[in-house]
Protein backbone atom coordinates (compact mmCIF):
# COMPACT_ATOMS: atom_id res chain seq x y z
CA UNK A 1 0.00 0.00 0.00
CA UNK A 2 1.24 3.30 -1.24
CA UNK A 3 1.80 6.06 1.76
CA UNK A 4 -0.35 8.89 2.00
CA UNK A 5 0.62 12.26 0.91
CA UNK A 6 0.45 13.62 4.46
CA UNK A 7 2.89 10.63 5.91
CA UNK A 8 4.77 11.73 3.11
CA UNK A 9 5.11 15.23 4.13
CA UNK A 10 6.04 14.31 7.54
CA UNK A 11 8.74 12.25 6.39
CA UNK A 12 10.56 14.93 4.20
CA UNK A 13 10.17 17.11 6.68
CA UNK A 14 12.55 14.95 8.59
CA UNK A 15 15.18 15.40 5.96
CA UNK A 16 17.62 17.77 7.10
CA UNK A 17 19.07 21.12 4.54
CA UNK A 18 22.77 20.20 3.42
CA UNK A 19 23.93 23.70 4.50
CA UNK A 20 21.98 24.14 7.37
CA UNK A 21 21.20 20.83 9.45
CA UNK A 22 19.41 22.60 12.10
CA UNK A 23 16.01 23.06 9.32
CA UNK A 24 14.12 20.77 6.91
CA UNK A 25 14.00 21.28 3.71
CA UNK A 26 10.37 21.34 4.22
CA UNK A 27 11.26 24.00 6.97
CA UNK A 28 13.06 26.12 4.21
CA UNK A 29 10.30 25.87 1.74
CA UNK A 30 11.85 24.57 -1.28
CA UNK A 31 9.30 21.51 -1.40
CA UNK A 32 6.30 22.49 -3.37
CA UNK A 33 4.54 19.36 -4.38
CA UNK A 34 4.09 15.82 -3.42
CA UNK A 35 2.07 13.45 -5.74
CA UNK A 36 1.68 9.73 -7.08
CA UNK A 37 2.33 9.23 -10.77
CA UNK A 38 1.56 5.64 -10.44
CA UNK A 39 4.06 3.72 -8.26
CA UNK A 40 6.25 6.55 -8.83
CA UNK A 41 6.33 9.50 -6.12
CA UNK A 42 6.82 13.01 -7.94
CA UNK A 43 8.48 15.51 -5.37
CA UNK A 44 8.65 19.26 -7.00
CA UNK A 45 11.61 20.91 -5.32
CA UNK A 46 12.56 24.88 -6.10
CA UNK A 47 16.58 26.01 -5.97
CA UNK A 48 16.85 28.63 -3.50
CA UNK A 49 19.39 30.34 -5.22
CA UNK A 50 19.81 29.56 -8.96
CA UNK A 51 23.66 28.60 -8.39
CA UNK A 52 22.96 26.84 -4.68
CA UNK A 53 25.64 23.76 -4.93
CA UNK A 54 23.36 22.77 -2.53
CA UNK A 55 20.33 21.82 -4.72
CA UNK A 56 21.48 18.58 -5.91
CA UNK A 57 22.56 17.36 -2.99
CA UNK A 58 19.10 17.97 -1.55
CA UNK A 59 17.18 16.17 -4.50
CA UNK A 60 19.78 12.82 -3.41
CA UNK A 61 19.13 13.55 0.17
CA UNK A 62 15.21 12.91 -0.83
CA UNK A 63 15.61 9.81 -3.04
CA UNK A 64 17.39 8.19 -0.28
CA UNK A 65 15.15 9.60 2.92
CA UNK A 66 11.95 7.89 0.45
CA UNK A 67 13.89 4.50 -0.21
CA UNK A 68 14.78 4.44 3.56
CA UNK A 69 10.83 4.17 3.76
CA UNK A 70 10.36 1.54 1.20
CA UNK A 71 9.57 3.87 -1.63
CA UNK A 72 11.72 2.56 -4.63
CA UNK A 73 10.59 5.17 -7.60
CA UNK A 74 11.23 9.01 -6.94
CA UNK A 75 11.16 11.76 -9.37
CA UNK A 76 12.18 15.13 -8.66
CA UNK A 77 11.20 17.65 -10.42
CA UNK A 78 12.63 21.06 -10.45
CA UNK A 79 10.04 23.99 -10.42
CA UNK A 80 11.15 27.31 -10.98
CA UNK A 81 8.21 29.13 -11.25
CA UNK A 82 7.14 31.25 -8.85
CA UNK A 83 10.94 31.65 -7.48
CA UNK A 84 11.62 30.73 -4.39
CA UNK A 85 11.30 33.34 -1.64
CA UNK A 86 12.34 33.55 1.63
CA UNK A 87 8.60 34.13 3.10
CA UNK A 88 8.29 30.43 2.46
CA UNK A 89 10.46 29.79 5.69
CA UNK A 90 7.99 28.16 8.11
CA UNK A 91 7.67 29.70 11.46
CA UNK A 92 9.37 26.66 12.90
CA UNK A 93 12.39 27.27 10.89
CA UNK A 94 12.63 30.32 11.58
CA UNK A 95 12.60 30.08 15.52
CA UNK A 96 15.24 26.71 14.66
CA UNK A 97 17.36 29.22 12.96
CA UNK A 98 17.97 31.61 15.53
CA UNK A 99 18.66 28.95 17.95
CA UNK A 100 21.40 27.69 15.49
CA UNK A 101 22.90 31.11 15.34
CA UNK A 102 21.53 32.47 12.23
CA UNK A 103 19.52 35.56 12.68
CA UNK A 104 16.05 34.60 10.23
CA UNK A 105 14.96 37.18 7.35
CA UNK A 106 12.56 40.29 8.02
CA UNK A 107 10.92 41.90 5.12
CA UNK A 108 12.88 45.46 6.76
CA UNK A 109 15.85 43.67 4.86
CA UNK A 110 18.03 43.34 8.21
CA UNK A 111 18.10 40.91 11.40
CA UNK A 112 15.85 41.76 14.65
CA UNK A 113 18.48 40.45 16.92
CA UNK A 114 21.69 39.07 17.41
CA UNK A 115 20.92 35.32 17.59
CA UNK A 116 23.61 34.95 20.70
CA UNK A 117 22.84 37.70 22.86
CA UNK A 118 19.67 39.24 21.56
CA UNK A 119 21.66 42.90 20.96
CA UNK A 120 19.61 45.21 18.60
CA UNK A 121 22.67 47.26 18.24
CA UNK A 122 24.16 45.68 14.76
CA UNK A 123 26.24 46.38 11.49
CA UNK A 124 26.25 44.72 8.41
CA UNK A 125 29.53 43.50 7.01
CA UNK A 126 28.16 41.77 3.78
CA UNK A 127 25.65 41.46 1.82
CA UNK A 128 27.03 38.26 0.28
CA UNK A 129 28.42 35.82 3.03
CA UNK A 130 29.17 32.09 3.63
CA UNK A 131 26.45 30.65 1.25
CA UNK A 132 24.70 32.56 -1.49
CA UNK A 133 20.92 32.84 0.38
CA UNK A 134 23.04 34.52 3.94
CA UNK A 135 24.57 37.91 4.76
CA UNK A 136 27.53 38.62 7.17
CA UNK A 137 26.42 41.22 10.17
CA UNK A 138 28.29 41.63 13.17
CA UNK A 139 26.97 42.69 17.07
CA UNK A 140 28.41 45.48 18.16
CA UNK A 141 27.78 44.72 21.94
CA UNK A 142 29.09 40.85 22.12
CA UNK A 143 31.09 41.49 18.72
CA UNK A 144 30.80 38.54 16.81
CA UNK A 145 30.13 37.89 13.95
CA UNK A 146 27.29 36.25 12.81
CA UNK A 147 25.23 34.81 9.35
CA UNK A 148 21.19 36.85 8.86
CA UNK A 149 19.34 34.81 6.13
CA UNK A 150 18.28 37.43 3.68
CA UNK A 151 15.39 38.27 2.11
CA UNK A 152 15.01 37.11 -1.67
CA UNK B 1 20.49 29.25 -35.90
CA UNK B 2 16.88 30.50 -35.24
CA UNK B 3 16.54 33.99 -34.01
CA UNK B 4 15.32 32.45 -30.76
CA UNK B 5 18.28 30.44 -30.07
CA UNK B 6 20.57 33.03 -30.91
CA UNK B 7 18.69 35.02 -28.17
CA UNK B 8 18.95 32.63 -25.22
CA UNK B 9 22.75 31.81 -26.16
CA UNK B 10 23.46 35.37 -25.80
CA UNK B 11 21.71 35.58 -22.28
CA UNK B 12 23.75 32.51 -21.21
CA UNK B 13 27.14 33.29 -22.76
CA UNK B 14 27.05 36.45 -21.10
CA UNK B 15 26.75 34.72 -17.42
CA UNK B 16 28.71 31.88 -18.35
CA UNK B 17 31.62 34.05 -19.70
CA UNK B 18 31.13 36.81 -16.53
CA UNK B 19 30.67 34.09 -13.99
CA UNK B 20 33.94 32.32 -15.07
CA UNK B 21 35.82 35.54 -15.10
CA UNK B 22 35.21 36.81 -11.81
CA UNK B 23 35.46 33.37 -10.44
CA UNK B 24 39.30 33.46 -11.10
CA UNK B 25 39.43 35.78 -8.64
CA UNK B 26 38.11 33.32 -5.63
CA UNK B 27 41.00 33.19 -3.17
CA UNK B 28 43.01 36.50 -4.66
CA UNK B 29 40.39 39.33 -3.78
CA UNK B 30 42.05 42.48 -1.02
CA UNK B 31 39.61 41.52 1.50
CA UNK B 32 38.19 37.97 2.13
CA UNK B 33 34.00 39.55 2.38
CA UNK B 34 35.20 40.66 -1.51
CA UNK B 35 36.00 37.62 -2.34
CA UNK B 36 32.98 36.12 -0.57
CA UNK B 37 31.15 38.35 -2.18
CA UNK B 38 32.78 37.90 -5.96
CA UNK B 39 32.64 33.82 -5.64
CA UNK B 40 29.03 34.21 -4.82
CA UNK B 41 28.02 36.42 -7.90
CA UNK B 42 30.13 33.98 -9.70
CA UNK B 43 27.86 31.14 -8.51
CA UNK B 44 24.98 33.02 -9.37
CA UNK B 45 25.72 34.02 -12.93
CA UNK B 46 26.65 30.02 -13.16
CA UNK B 47 23.31 29.11 -11.95
CA UNK B 48 21.65 31.19 -14.52
CA UNK B 49 23.71 29.86 -17.56
CA UNK B 50 22.10 26.37 -16.61
CA UNK B 51 19.02 27.81 -16.77
CA UNK B 52 19.59 29.85 -20.00
CA UNK B 53 21.48 27.25 -22.18
CA UNK B 54 19.17 24.54 -20.85
CA UNK B 55 16.51 26.20 -22.66
CA UNK B 56 18.39 27.08 -25.14
CA UNK B 57 19.63 23.46 -25.80
CA UNK B 58 15.99 22.29 -25.60
CA UNK B 59 15.07 25.09 -28.31
CA UNK B 60 17.30 24.18 -30.51
CA UNK B 61 16.13 20.10 -30.40
CA UNK B 62 19.59 18.38 -31.71
CA UNK B 63 20.26 17.02 -28.57
CA UNK B 64 22.51 18.83 -27.11
CA UNK B 65 22.65 19.85 -23.32
CA UNK B 66 23.75 23.09 -21.18
CA UNK B 67 27.09 21.20 -20.56
CA UNK B 68 27.34 20.42 -24.46
CA UNK B 69 26.79 24.07 -25.40
CA UNK B 70 29.23 25.17 -22.48
CA UNK B 71 31.91 23.21 -22.66
CA UNK B 72 32.01 22.02 -26.55
CA UNK B 73 31.36 25.14 -28.78
CA UNK B 74 34.33 27.11 -29.78
CA UNK B 75 34.63 31.06 -29.52
CA UNK B 76 32.84 31.94 -32.96
CA UNK B 77 29.80 30.33 -31.73
CA UNK B 78 29.77 31.91 -28.79
CA UNK B 79 27.19 35.03 -28.48
CA UNK B 80 28.62 37.03 -25.05
CA UNK B 81 29.15 40.76 -25.15
CA UNK B 82 33.18 41.59 -25.47
CA UNK B 83 32.53 43.16 -22.13
CA UNK B 84 32.65 39.97 -20.37
CA UNK B 85 35.43 38.88 -21.83
CA UNK B 86 37.73 41.25 -20.47
CA UNK B 87 40.49 40.62 -18.38
CA UNK B 88 39.69 41.37 -15.00
CA UNK B 89 42.77 43.78 -14.50
CA UNK B 90 42.82 45.61 -11.23
CA UNK B 91 39.94 45.05 -8.09
CA UNK B 92 38.81 48.50 -10.07
CA UNK B 93 38.29 47.44 -13.56
CA UNK B 94 36.53 44.15 -12.35
CA UNK B 95 34.56 45.95 -10.48
CA UNK B 96 33.66 48.80 -12.49
CA UNK B 97 33.05 45.87 -15.76
CA UNK B 98 30.87 44.07 -12.82
CA UNK B 99 28.48 47.41 -12.35
CA UNK B 100 27.98 48.47 -15.69
CA UNK B 101 26.87 44.65 -16.72
CA UNK B 102 24.63 44.10 -13.86
CA UNK B 103 23.34 47.73 -14.36
CA UNK B 104 22.10 46.50 -18.22
CA UNK B 105 21.59 43.16 -16.38
CA UNK B 106 19.22 44.30 -14.27
CA UNK B 107 16.84 46.07 -16.61
CA UNK B 108 16.71 43.15 -19.25
CA UNK B 109 16.22 40.79 -16.68
CA UNK B 110 13.10 42.86 -15.74
CA UNK B 111 11.70 43.05 -18.95
CA UNK B 112 12.03 39.75 -19.78
CA UNK B 113 9.86 38.94 -16.68
CA UNK B 114 7.05 39.79 -18.73
CA UNK B 115 8.05 37.91 -21.97
CA UNK B 116 5.85 36.51 -24.53
CA UNK B 117 7.58 33.06 -23.65
CA UNK B 118 6.48 31.59 -20.07
CA UNK B 119 9.76 29.88 -19.86
CA UNK B 120 11.86 32.95 -20.32
CA UNK B 121 9.64 34.95 -18.02
CA UNK B 122 10.18 32.43 -15.58
CA UNK B 123 13.96 32.11 -15.59
CA UNK B 124 13.96 35.94 -15.42
CA UNK B 125 11.91 35.85 -12.32
CA UNK B 126 14.14 33.88 -11.06
CA UNK B 127 17.70 35.65 -11.74
CA UNK B 128 16.26 39.31 -11.15
CA UNK B 129 16.51 38.47 -7.50
CA UNK B 130 19.69 37.54 -7.39
CA UNK B 131 20.58 40.61 -9.38
CA UNK B 132 19.20 43.21 -7.37
CA UNK B 133 22.11 41.79 -5.35
CA UNK B 134 24.49 41.96 -7.20
CA UNK B 135 23.65 45.63 -8.62
CA UNK B 136 23.45 47.23 -5.27
CA UNK B 137 27.20 45.65 -3.96
CA UNK B 138 28.64 46.45 -7.66
CA UNK B 139 27.34 50.15 -7.29
CA UNK B 140 27.95 50.57 -3.90
CA UNK B 141 31.91 49.47 -4.30
CA UNK B 142 32.12 51.80 -7.52
CA UNK B 143 30.94 54.66 -5.42
CA UNK B 144 33.25 53.88 -2.36
CA UNK B 145 36.33 53.75 -4.72
CA UNK B 146 35.66 56.21 -6.91
CA UNK B 147 34.66 58.68 -4.10
CA UNK B 148 37.42 57.34 -2.11
CA UNK B 149 41.24 58.10 -1.88
CA UNK B 150 42.98 59.99 -4.80
CA UNK B 151 44.57 56.65 -5.90
CA UNK B 152 41.24 54.55 -6.01
CA UNK B 153 39.63 57.25 -7.47
CA UNK B 154 42.12 57.51 -10.40
CA UNK B 155 41.99 53.76 -11.12
CA UNK B 156 38.24 54.11 -11.17
CA UNK B 157 38.31 56.79 -13.78
CA UNK B 158 41.05 54.77 -15.33
CA UNK B 159 38.52 51.50 -15.66
CA UNK B 160 35.67 53.58 -16.74
CA UNK B 161 37.53 54.79 -19.69
CA UNK B 162 38.71 51.09 -20.43
CA UNK B 163 34.99 49.58 -20.09
CA UNK B 164 32.84 52.62 -21.47
CA UNK B 165 33.83 51.76 -25.40
CA UNK B 166 32.16 48.16 -24.29
CA UNK B 167 28.60 49.41 -23.46
CA UNK B 168 27.35 50.04 -26.62
CA UNK B 169 27.41 46.87 -27.74
CA UNK B 170 24.84 45.32 -25.15
CA UNK B 171 22.19 47.83 -26.22
CA UNK B 172 23.11 47.91 -30.29
CA UNK B 173 19.87 46.12 -31.80
CA UNK B 174 20.57 44.02 -34.61
CA UNK B 175 18.19 41.53 -36.92
CA UNK B 176 18.36 38.76 -33.49
CA UNK B 177 16.77 41.94 -31.11
CA UNK B 178 13.87 43.03 -33.92
CA UNK B 179 12.62 39.80 -33.95
CA UNK B 180 12.97 39.35 -30.56
CA UNK B 181 10.77 42.84 -29.80
CA UNK B 182 8.49 42.39 -32.87
CA UNK B 183 7.72 38.58 -31.20
CA UNK B 184 7.69 40.06 -27.61
CA UNK B 185 9.93 37.82 -26.45
CA UNK B 186 12.19 40.50 -24.94
CA UNK B 187 12.21 44.41 -24.35
CA UNK B 188 13.35 47.14 -26.62
CA UNK B 189 16.87 48.12 -26.29
CA UNK B 190 16.53 51.64 -26.68
CA UNK B 191 13.94 51.43 -23.64
CA UNK B 192 16.38 49.53 -21.45
CA UNK B 193 19.09 51.96 -22.57
CA UNK B 194 17.19 55.21 -21.46
CA UNK B 195 16.90 53.31 -17.89
CA UNK B 196 20.41 52.15 -17.91
CA UNK B 197 21.73 55.94 -18.33
CA UNK B 198 19.49 57.15 -15.76
CA UNK B 199 20.92 54.36 -13.24
CA UNK B 200 24.76 54.37 -14.06
CA UNK B 201 24.52 58.44 -14.64
CA UNK B 202 23.46 58.79 -10.51
CA UNK B 203 25.97 55.74 -9.70
CA UNK B 204 28.87 58.15 -11.20
CA UNK B 205 27.75 61.04 -9.74
CA UNK B 206 27.71 59.65 -6.35
CA UNK B 207 31.48 58.39 -7.15
CA UNK B 208 32.52 61.46 -8.91
CA UNK B 209 33.83 59.52 -11.75
CA UNK B 210 32.88 61.19 -15.62
CA UNK B 211 31.29 59.25 -17.89
CA UNK B 212 33.30 59.55 -21.32
CA UNK B 213 31.82 61.80 -23.73
CA UNK B 214 31.67 59.21 -26.50
CA UNK B 215 29.57 57.05 -28.23
CA UNK B 216 32.47 54.73 -29.77
CA UNK B 217 31.51 51.12 -28.99
CA UNK B 218 33.56 47.88 -30.03
CA UNK B 219 30.98 45.48 -32.15
CA UNK B 220 30.90 41.36 -32.66
CA UNK B 221 30.39 39.92 -29.67
CA UNK B 222 27.08 39.13 -29.59
CA UNK B 223 27.18 38.39 -33.19
CA UNK B 224 29.98 36.06 -32.85
CA UNK B 225 31.66 37.82 -35.70
CA UNK B 226 34.73 39.04 -33.84
CA UNK B 227 35.21 38.39 -30.60
CA UNK B 228 38.75 39.76 -28.64
CA UNK B 229 41.26 37.32 -28.31
CA UNK B 230 40.68 36.90 -24.72
CA UNK B 231 37.66 34.59 -25.62
CA UNK B 232 40.03 31.93 -26.74
CA UNK B 233 41.99 31.90 -23.72
CA UNK B 234 39.14 31.62 -21.40
CA UNK B 235 37.97 28.39 -23.07
CA UNK B 236 41.69 26.93 -22.99
CA UNK B 237 41.18 27.20 -19.18
CA UNK B 238 37.03 26.27 -18.96
CA UNK B 239 36.71 23.80 -21.60
CA UNK B 240 39.98 22.10 -20.59
CA UNK B 241 38.78 19.46 -19.00
CA UNK B 242 35.67 17.93 -21.49
CA UNK B 243 38.72 18.65 -24.27
CA UNK B 244 41.70 16.37 -22.39
CA UNK B 245 38.87 13.83 -21.64
CA UNK B 246 35.77 13.85 -23.13
CA UNK B 247 32.56 12.68 -22.01
CA UNK B 248 34.72 12.58 -18.12
CA UNK B 249 31.78 13.09 -15.64
CA UNK B 250 31.86 12.30 -11.87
Amino acid sequence: MKPGIAQIWDWLDQVPDPEIPAISVVDLGIVRGVAWDGDTLEVAVTPTYSGCPATSVISMDIETAMIDRGIEKTRIKTQISPPWTTDWLSDKGRAKLEDYGIAPPRAAGGPARCPRCKSENLDRISQFGSTPCKAQWRCLDCLEPFDYFKCI
Amino acid sequence: MSAYFEFLLRMGDNTLILGHRVSEWCGHTPVIEEDIALANTALDLIGQTQMWLGLAAEVEGKGRTADDLAMLRDAWDFRNVLMVEKPNGDFGQTLMRQFLFDAFHLEMLKGLTTSSEPRVAEIAAKAVKEVLYHVERSGDTVIGLGDGTAESHERMQDALNLMWPYVGEMFASDDVDTEMLSTGIAPDLNQLRIAFDAHVGAVMADATLTIPDSTFAHKGGKSGFQHTEHLGHILTQMQWLQRAYPGASW
